[in-house]
């Protein structure tokens, strides 16, 4: 164990060594591992920023839900007034055209009748006339009697 | 195990602590341990360029395995300085430990590579009779580091408060400003200055090598038969089971060390 160039010359490979890694070997790993550093750091930072989104729109959303629900209720509510509304008129509309059809009718049927009624009248004061007409052929003269003859037509 | 068989211990041992040496100069100062330099050289580039190579295609997304691995290594380092170094940690003291822990760990970890297979494959193979695998069993290594980061200490101690608060430093601390005092500020800090490296290389260094001498002492027992092949082979399963754990401490407490030196360095009294 004598000391002897060898010290220098492994002295000199020291410094290249140490020239080499600080050069060459530090920097790219160091950067690296710092970019990962980096990109993991923001990568957590936006999962806690997409958290507290989703925590923000969920709560957004229960609001929105809520008042859609608040208003869905009135719709129907109203929707419901509504109907029964309609349901309501339909039925006075029904009942008061139920009621002019009735009168109309009964109008109809009283008009139907005194016509019946009248014809009727005149039927049987023709047949009666007739009647009479063959019993009386040749006592009563149409002409000279033609007031009796009306009269008798009126009283019938 | 001990293909040398005809040798005795020591000079198995001895062969297996030889480097395998080149001289460039006149004195015995101007050798260079070939072994060390190549191999360190060798795991400091094949253990920081597949890092590179990973850290270069890094992802931000989903990582790989392989990243995965690369970035636990990372952090691992990284909050290890953070607890230690308050400043810019990341434009040089962290990848310094990094490069640190890499290179240390890689070449503490040679030694669980089985020592006669790969003198015979050095030998047979690369025909080189000498060939030391762990550069961190060789002093001139764990020196090398703690005499830069001695000297990187100095330096940041001095980019930090100063020439003149390093010297206000090295003279007013840690007892006091009184000029009576200044000679035992400036022996304290000497003392201080070596042995910090000292410790910080001889504890490396001593670990290491101790764990490779009884690797050696545990090999030794093939050379008393069968039997002993067995029993060394079971002993030397528990040793370098064991010495995964030393391997790992020392490169950590290396670069633990080398931190806190270099912190302490930035640090004003």
């Amino acid at each position: 164990m004598n000391i002897n160039l060898t010290l220098i010359a492994q002295a000199v490979s020291f410094a290249i060594f140490i020239w080499f890694t600080v050069k060459f070997v530090w920097p790219p790993m160091l950067r690296a591992i710092e970019a990962r550093q980096k990109q993991i750091a923001d990568g957590l930072a936006a999962a806690e920023q997409g958290r507290s989104a989703l925590e923000q729109s969920h709560k957004q959303a229960e609001v929105t839900v809520n008042d859609a629900r608040g208003r869905a209720a009135d719709i129907v509510a109203q929707a419901e007034k509504r109907a029964s509304q309609i349901i309501e008129e339909a039925k006075n509309a029904a009942r008061a055209e139920g009621e002019r059809e009735k009168a109309a009718a009964q109008a109809e049927i009283e008009q139907e009748a005194s016509r019946a009624r009248e014809q009727l009248r005149e039927q049987v004061a023709g047949l009666a006339v007739a009647g009479a007409e063959k019993i009386l052929r040749r006592e009563i003269d149409a002409r000279s009697h033609v007031d009796l003859l009306d009269a008798i037509k009126k009283q019938l | 195990m001990a293909a040398e068989s005809q040798l005795t211990p020591t000079e198995y041992i001895g062969h297996h602590l030889t480097n395998f040496t080149a001289s460039v100069g006149q004195g015995s100062f101007w050798t260079l341990n070939l072994d060390s330099v190549v191999m360190g050289a060798i795991l400091g580039v094949v253990g920081l360029g597949l890092i590179w190579w990973i850290a270069r295609g890094a992802t931000t997304g989903v990582p790989t395995k392989r990243q995965a691995l690369v970035e636990l290594l990372f952090s691992f380092i990284d909050d290890q300085v953070k607890g230690i170094f308050h400043g810019d940690r990341h434009n040089f003291v962290a990848p310094t430990a990094l490069s640190v822990f890499v290179w240390v760990l890689l070449m503490n970890a040679m030694d669980f590579l089985p020592v006669d297979i790969f003198s015979a494959f050095y030998e047979g193979v690369l025909h080189l009779h000498y060939w030391r695998q762990v550069p961190t069993t060789d002093v001139n290594t764990t020196f090398a580091l703690s005499i830069s980061v001695l000297l990187l200490s100095i330096y940041f101690s001095i980019k930090v408060k100063g020439l003149g608060g390093w010297i206000h430093e090295l003279f007013c601390a840690p007892f006091g400003g009184h000029p009576l005092v200044w000679p035992a500020n400036f022996l304290f800090n000497l003392v201080e200055y070596v042995s910090k490296p000292l410790s910080h290389s001889l504890r490396l260094y001593g670990n290491i090598y101790a764990g490779e001498i009884i690797f050696l002492l545990l090999w030794l027992w093939a050379a008393t038969g069968l039997a002993g092949t067995v029993f060394g082979a079971i002993l030397g399963v528990g040793w370098a089971i064991f010495h995964i754990l030393i391997v790992v401490l020392q490169a950590f407490i290396f670069m633990m060390l080398t931190v806190v030196y270099i912190s302490m360095a930035h640090e004003s009294h």
